[in-house]
């Protein structure tokens, strides 16, 4: 290569000097993205060869994109150019110095939702000093994992420590030219997990904990591939029911999953990103590229969704179902309130003999709110006796909400079997009067007919996770009953 | 003791005046019958006391343990011992009915400063309710009310009673819906929560349901008011003669 990473940081730091933005630390490169800055991301990271060429190929492809416009969704357009493409991670003594410096209307859902204390200073990135419990929580559980054989790391160490299978894998199943976003990812994305479970091995725990304290560092862009080999069984647990602290506003991770034959990948999901204040002001843009293939016969990927925060999200968890009898199956709790705006679903793609798909799917709308499924099940020429169920269930809270359903489905096998079941309905006056009328405040009697209506959906996330999901929702909700 | 006193009530729906200056006097222990035709206003009259949004107070008084009722939201009405039976129970999906009633008792015992009950000691205790009115378990892990028949409806009602033990229970057609047997099942249960510091208003449009609760007043509310109060010989000359001879009589 001709440019070295030491000429970009010149080149980039004189841009700097030459006023982009005040206050820069040294460490994070100016808003723009060329393939300049693809470079220093690249060698920043001490990456080989092949994965700075694969990030320049999606630059590439990226630039020959338009950002979709089929969504259900409002927003001014994004200037890419803005956005600061890479930056060191950040040091601990960056962050505010005690809790005392923490916005209060944070610590108070923090308090709502009984986040330990320590949690607390850790999700709101204050800076403390003391070796973190988490840390040495986490180590522990690399040990135990390592026992078993399990590989779980950032996706920088991956690269560094796996790269044969990394290169394998990754863009095996979203390749880089997928959609915009997915482009967009991979020509810059900063960090993320890996995680690879060997043949036959059983996950020892739930990937969960780990995640929770981390999860406060992840990027803009964030990368994620977990591959489960030859009868494996894992279950992943990513985000956090905590409102996290966050600048960027823009964020476009890709995760992808690969289910070898008889493999097992279940991948839970709780994400509550700030959605803006009630005017939809400063919320984040969360637009992200899910997608799972079950390669081998008789696998089984499973997702579920809880999603509560962001003030968009742009979000289709999907099954690539290439193996024979393999299952995908997608549980989604999509809130939206005030002037959040969801549109969010997923595609099943039939292509083995006897897959089959199950899509249950719970949109909940207040305030303002604009709640989109958006669904495709495909079932191609090969797929015999393909059978797919998909039940759409919109809940509605106030009369200013809204709730769209758009499920497209495509069969090119005449032995498939697809169901469809939707319906709407409201969270009405006399179910409230009846809860109140036994005792019941109106807020807890929401609530509890919120969570009535996502059980299905519940019974699906890890217990823990579940009793989370439940009391997020009725944080998420505060203030949608008059 | 004087439990609930409503004075000169008038109360309004929607702008359509229909309690019109209803009183009446309850005292602890009693057991007393609201009779009428359909649309008098007795339904009206229990979510007025209730605390149903919607329904104006445009004059009158309600007091109910020396506090002034119509200042309370519903939910502290509960908690503070007011239980409504209602005539259409409703149904909500997903949420389950034991879980539902759990809540609803743990929010009653919070405020009275017990403590809560856990979900064992609260199973037993709903098991122990439940033959009270001989509701299959299989009812107690269902949706609330969802896919209950009418008569299955009204036995939850009455079992949510028995759960909560209310000072004073408004039972607004309970017998509606029900055959002989459940009717038989439903009353009998009632009468075993019949207490002297309990007291039942009952509102019924047949007096078909006073021969198995019998009540020590009947009243009868036409035209937006009281317009006869008598004991249980009352609802007999009102099987016999029906009401338009008191509608005369009011207008
Ligand atoms: N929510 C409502 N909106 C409009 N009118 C109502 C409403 N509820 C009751 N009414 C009217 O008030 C009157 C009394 O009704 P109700 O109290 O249900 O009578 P009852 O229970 O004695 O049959 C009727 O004319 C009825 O149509
Ligand atoms: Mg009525």
């Amino acid at each position: 290569m001709a440019t070295s990473a030491n000429d970009v940081e010149a080149l980039i730091s004189k841009g700097y000097k030459a006023g982009f933005i005040t206050e820069v630390e040294s460490d994070t490169a100016p808003p723009g993205l060329n393939e300049d800055v693809i470079r220093l991301i690249s060698s920043k990271k001490n990456e080989p060869e092949w994965l700075l060429e694969w990030r320049l190929g999606a630059f590439r492809q990226w630039l020959k994109k338009e950002a979709p416009r089929w969504a259900h969704v409002r927003h001014q357009p994004i200037d890419y150019q803005a956005i600061s493409y890479y930056s060191a991670p950040k040091s601990r003594k960056d962050g505010p110095k005690s809790l005392d410096e923490v916005d209060p209307k944070l610590l108070e859902t923090y308090e709502k939702l009984g986040i330990p204390l320590r949690e607390r200073e850790i999700l709101a990135g204050v800076a403390v000093d003391a070796v973190f419990d988490s840390v040495s929580v986490a180590t522990t559980f690399r040990e135990k994992l390592a026992e078993a054989g399990v590989i779980f790391c950032s996706f920088s160490e991956a690269v560094q420590n796996h790269p044969e299978l990394v290169r394998k894998y990754l863009g095996s199943v979203v390749p880089v030219a997928d959609n915009f976003y997915a482009a967009l990812n991979s020509a810059v994305f900063s960090d993320g997990s890996f995680c690879y479970i060997p043949k036959g091995v059983r996950c020892p725990m739930e990937l969960s904990t780990y995640f929770r304290i981390n999860a406060a560092k992840t990027g803009q862009f964030e990368r994620t591939l977990i591959v489960a080999e030859e009868g494996s069984y894992v279950s992943y647990l990513e985000g956090c029911t905590a409102p996290m602290r966050d600048e960027n506003q823009l964020h476009a991770a890709v995760v992808e999953l690969v289910a070898m034959k008889d493999a097992r990948i279940k991948y839970s999901t709780v994400q509550n990103w700030y959605p803006g204040d009630e005017e939809g002001r400063g919320g984040i843009y969360n637009f992200v590229t899910k997608r799972g293939e079950c390669r081998g016969e008789n696998s089984q990927i499973s997702w579920t969704q809880v999603e509560t925060g962001s003030a968009i999200t742009w979000k289709y968890p999907s099954c690539v179902l290439t193996g024979d009898n393999s299952t995908g199956e997608f549980y989604s709790v999509a809130l939206t309130n005030n002037c959040q705006q969801a549109d969010t679903g997923t595609k099943m793609i039939h292509i083995g003999r006897n897959t089959r798909s199950t899509i249950i799917s719970k949109g909940i709308s207040a305030g303002r709110g604009q709640n989109a499924y958006r669904g495709l099940v495909k079932v191609t020429k090969g797929a015999d006796n393909a059978r797919n169920y998909t039940q759409c269930d919109s809940l509605l809270i106030g009369p200013k909400c809204g709730a769209h359903t758009f499920p497209y489905i495509e069969v090119k096998n005449p032995t498939a079997r697809v169901e469809h079941e939707a319906t709407t309905s409201k969270v009405s006056e006399d179910q409230l009067f009846y809860c109140r009328s036994r005792g019941i405040s109106r807020e807890d009697a929401l609530n509890m007919i919120v969570n009535g209506f996502c059980r299905e959906v519940f019974k699906e996330l890890p217990m823990e996770f579940a009793v989370e999901a439940q009391k997020l929702l009725g944080v998420s909700l505060e203030g949608a009953v008059g | 003791m004087t439990m609930l006193s409503i004075r000169n009530l008038h109360a309004a729906v929607e702008g359509k005046a229909i309690l019109k200056g209803l009183s009446l006097e309850v005292m602890a222990g009693e057991v007393h019958a609201i009779m009428g035709p359909n649309g008098s206003g007795k339904s009206t009259l229990a979510h007025v006391l209730s605390g149903r949004e919607g329904y104006e107070v445009t004059e009158g008084s309600i007091v109910f343990e020396g506090k002034d009722l119509l200042a309370m939201s519903p939910e502290e009405r509960a908690r503070d011992g007011v239980f409504l039976a209602f005539q259409y129970p409703v149904e909500i999906p997903g949420v389950n009915n034991v879980y539902m009633l759990k809540a609803a008792l743990n929010a009653i015992r919070r405020h009275r400063g017990e403590p809560e009950l856990d979900a064992v000691d609260f199973l037993r205790l709903i098991k122990e309710k439940a033959m009270l009115v001989q509701m299959d378990e299989r009812f107690l892990s269902r949706a609330v009310n969802e896919g209950f028949s009418g008569g299955e409806k009204k036995r939850n009602e009455i079992l949510q009673m028995a759960v909560l033990e209310p000072k004073l229970a408004l039972l607004d057609e309970t017998d509606s819906g029900l055959d002989i047997d459940a009717l038989r099942v439903v009353a009998n249960g009632v009468n075993q929560l019949r207490r002297s510091d309990r007291a039942i208003v009952m509102i019924t449009h047949y007096q078909r349901l006073l021969e198995h609760i019998v009540p020590d007043f009947v009243h009868v509310l036409a035209g937006g008011r009281i317009v006869r109060s008598g004991g249980r010989d009352l609802a007999v000359t009102l099987e016999e003669r029906g009401y338009d001879w008191l509608k005369e009589e009011a207008a």
